[in-house]
């Protein structure tokens, strides 16, 4: 497979679960070498969307394609030394410790029997000292809270020395410190980077390019400032959103309910409407 | 106990572990009525090897090459082979309770024995109608399972699901022909084969289960780093790169295959399959390149003393095995648990 970051394309993405539709014709290029966050409300397909450019599950209908070509039918080995995963809850009580764990993203890039070369030693301390779980190293999987999972899981994908990230919820289970430092450090990167998102402040934050997906369909799609409007939070989330431009030219968000219990929230929002951003 | 120390002496716990094994295999062989050291069994074997010393008399000859020899390696084989099925479907099950018989296979083989023992089936072929039934017992019920599953297998709780549901089917297929045609004696013989027994071992048994449990144990070692990631999930092991929906399937066949072979041979001998892997866990720890091979030589050599014992403590009388691996079993696994919970 080609060198360079991922490249990721879905073209009439469709999947079913029974008769249940998760995606409904999902069409995308993705830009590589960049920070991609997918945000949408829950159920709105972005775990699946994500599987599907993982080719962890077949679609329904149509392609995704990784650097051009169909990630379903590429063999997984090919598929891992280009592209790694992190799941969201992984619930196992594995007695591996945090090195061992982390070495299970060399699998793609070492012989079946074949021990640890000092070529994945390197990556695996490497990836370790990236997500700060390298103190945790000796630590037993099942003795580690599900923040320290969290990370040592990103971890062992950064072992694969990827050339492409896709995340599903990665903040998910984090303290605020750890929550800044993993997507400072996926978006500084190089590589293409996929995650699905749910808080958006930091997705406006973060991210260089946004998908929202709602009901399995993409609704906007392009930077940070095209997608975060007021109006299509409010269409997608059904919740008022006040968007200004931060100190950094991002969009700075401040979410209320749409219809709040006392009135201030609402008058609050009314006085600060001249200055959203559509 | 720190973790590095456990993978550190992982290399010296499979070293004692074969010795431990092999010196078992020598004294459970010279152990019983009549006791032959150690050595004189080492220079039975010697020599019918092939080599230069002096066999025993011929009476006691046979009893270690005839009788003792195939019934204790049968053992070895049996727990090294339980223990480490057990191990594989824990890991891919990501359950802890998966044992061997798990996917239907003792079911399976107890009907086919009660159609030998009790209906008489195939009793013309001679002594090796009953293994030969259990063994296709037990291949029945496993491909009642992957019937019910389908060609994707689902889930690890519709695997097991689907194993519990014809362990079901094939028990009460046993106890309906027990019920219906069985006689006190029948019924008696029953019990004792369902409880497990390595009584009518013999170099045809030993040499056919030590075929197919080398090439299966052999095939599973294959997969051990697969078996590591399963444990985080299909979906972990497929993204880093183990193509799970064609090597699942073999995983599952391999076990039960294994496992039909063993308890066709031996009946369905109960523990080791199911808490050897974790006892092997706390001495190794869980990574599967190491945890299969202490698994299998921790079954081989805790069977061949639970055989041992099971044809000594109330000699003439015999004891099924399988009530003496869980007498033993489970005090020595209390023991390893408390503590292991001690240490941090």
């Amino acid at each position: 497979m080609s060198a360079g970051p991922a490249r990721h394309e879905a073209r009439e993405l469709h999947w079913h679960a029974g008769r249940l539709r998760v995606l409904g014709g999902i069409t995308l290029a993705l830009p590589p070498g960049r920070f991609t966050g997918l945000v949408g409300p829950n159920g709105s397909g972005k775990s699946t969307l994500l599987r599907l450019l993982a080719g962890l599950r077949a679609p329904s209908a149509g392609h995704a394609l990784l650097d051009g070509e169909d990630v379903a039918a590429t063999g997984r080995r090919a598929v891992a030394r280009r592209l790694a995963f992190v799941a969201q809850d992984v619930a196992t009580d594995v007695d591996m410790t945090v090195r061992e764990v982390v070495t299970l993203g060399r699998a793609p890039h070492r012989g079946r029997t074949a021990a640890p070369a000092p070529r994945d030693r390197e990556a695996v301390e490497l990836a370790m000292a990236r997500t700060g779980v390298s103190w945790l190293a000796d630590r037993s999987w099942p003795t580690l809270s599900g923040g320290e999972r969290q990370r040592v899981n990103v971890a062992r994908a950064l072992a694969q020395e990827p050339a492409g990230l896709l995340l599903d919820e990665p903040t998910n289970h984090l303290d605020v410190r750890h929550r800044l430092d993993l997507l400072g450090m996926l978006s500084a990167s190089g590589v293409t980077v996929v995650a699905a998102l749910h808080e958006l402040e930091l997705a406006a934050r973060y991210c260089d390019h946004l998908v929202l997906l709602d009901g399995g369909r993409v609704v906007a799609s392009g930077s940070p400032a095209q997608v975060l409007t007021s109006r299509t939070l409010r269409e997608v989330y059904q919740v008022r959103a006040t968007v200004r431009e931060g100190p950094d030219g991002r969009p700075d968000l401040r979410l209320d309910p749409l219809d709040p219990p006392g009135g201030g929230a609402a008058r609050e929002g009314g006085q600060t409407s001249a200055s959203e951003t559509t | 106990m720190t973790r590095p120390v456990l993978a550190a002496r992982a290399p010296l716990v499979l070293t004692a572990g074969g010795a431990a094994l092999t010196l078992s295999l020598l004294v459970a062989a010279g152990t019983g009525s009549a006791d032959i050291p150690p050595l004189g069994v080492a220079r039975t074997v010697g020599a019918h090897l092939g080599g230069p010393w002096e066999t025993l008399p011929p009476l006691r000859d046979s009893i270690v090459w005839d009788l003792r020899l195939p019934r204790v390696l049968l053992a070895a084989l049996t727990g090294a082979g339980l223990a480490v099925c057990g191990a594989v479907l824990q890991a891919t099950t990501r359950n802890p309770l998966a044992d061997p018989y798990l996917l239907g296979v003792s079911s399976g083989a107890s009907t086919g024995a009660v159609c030998v023992l009790v209906l008489g089936i195939g009793s013309g072929v001679g002594s090796l109608a009953l293994p030969v039934g259990a063994f296709a017992g037990a291949l029945t019920a496993f491909a009642c399972v992957l019937l019910l599953l389908g060609r994707t297998l689902g889930s690890a709780t519709r695997v097991v699901l689907a194993g519990v549901m014809v362990s079901q089917l094939f028990g009460a297929l046993t106890s309906l022909v027990v019920v219906l045609a069985g006689d006190a004696d029948r019924t008696r013989a029953v019990t004792f084969w369902l409880l497990g027994s390595l009584a009518s071992a013999d170099w045809t048994l030993v040499g056919v289960c030590a075929v197919g449990t080398a090439a299966g144990l052999a095939l599973l070692q294959l997969h051990a780093g697969q078996l590591d990631a399963l444990a985080f999930g299909r979906e972990t092991a497929a993204a880093v790169g183990f193509e799970v929906r064609r090597s699942e399937p073999v995983l599952y066949v391999v076990t039960a295959v294994v496992t039909g072979c063993l308890v066709a041979a031996g009946g369905a001998i109960g523990f080791v399959g199911l808490l050897v892997p974790h006892a092997a866990r706390a001495l190794v720890g869980g990574r599967h390149t190491v945890l299969l091979p202490a698994a299998a030589l921790l079954g081989a050599t805790f069977l061949v003393w639970a055989d041992t014992a099971a044809r000594t403590v109330l000699a003439p009388q015999e004891m099924p095995v399988g009530v003496l691996t869980a007498l033993i079993g489970v005090p020595a696994f209390a023991v390893l648990l408390r503590r292991r919970t001690g240490a941090p």
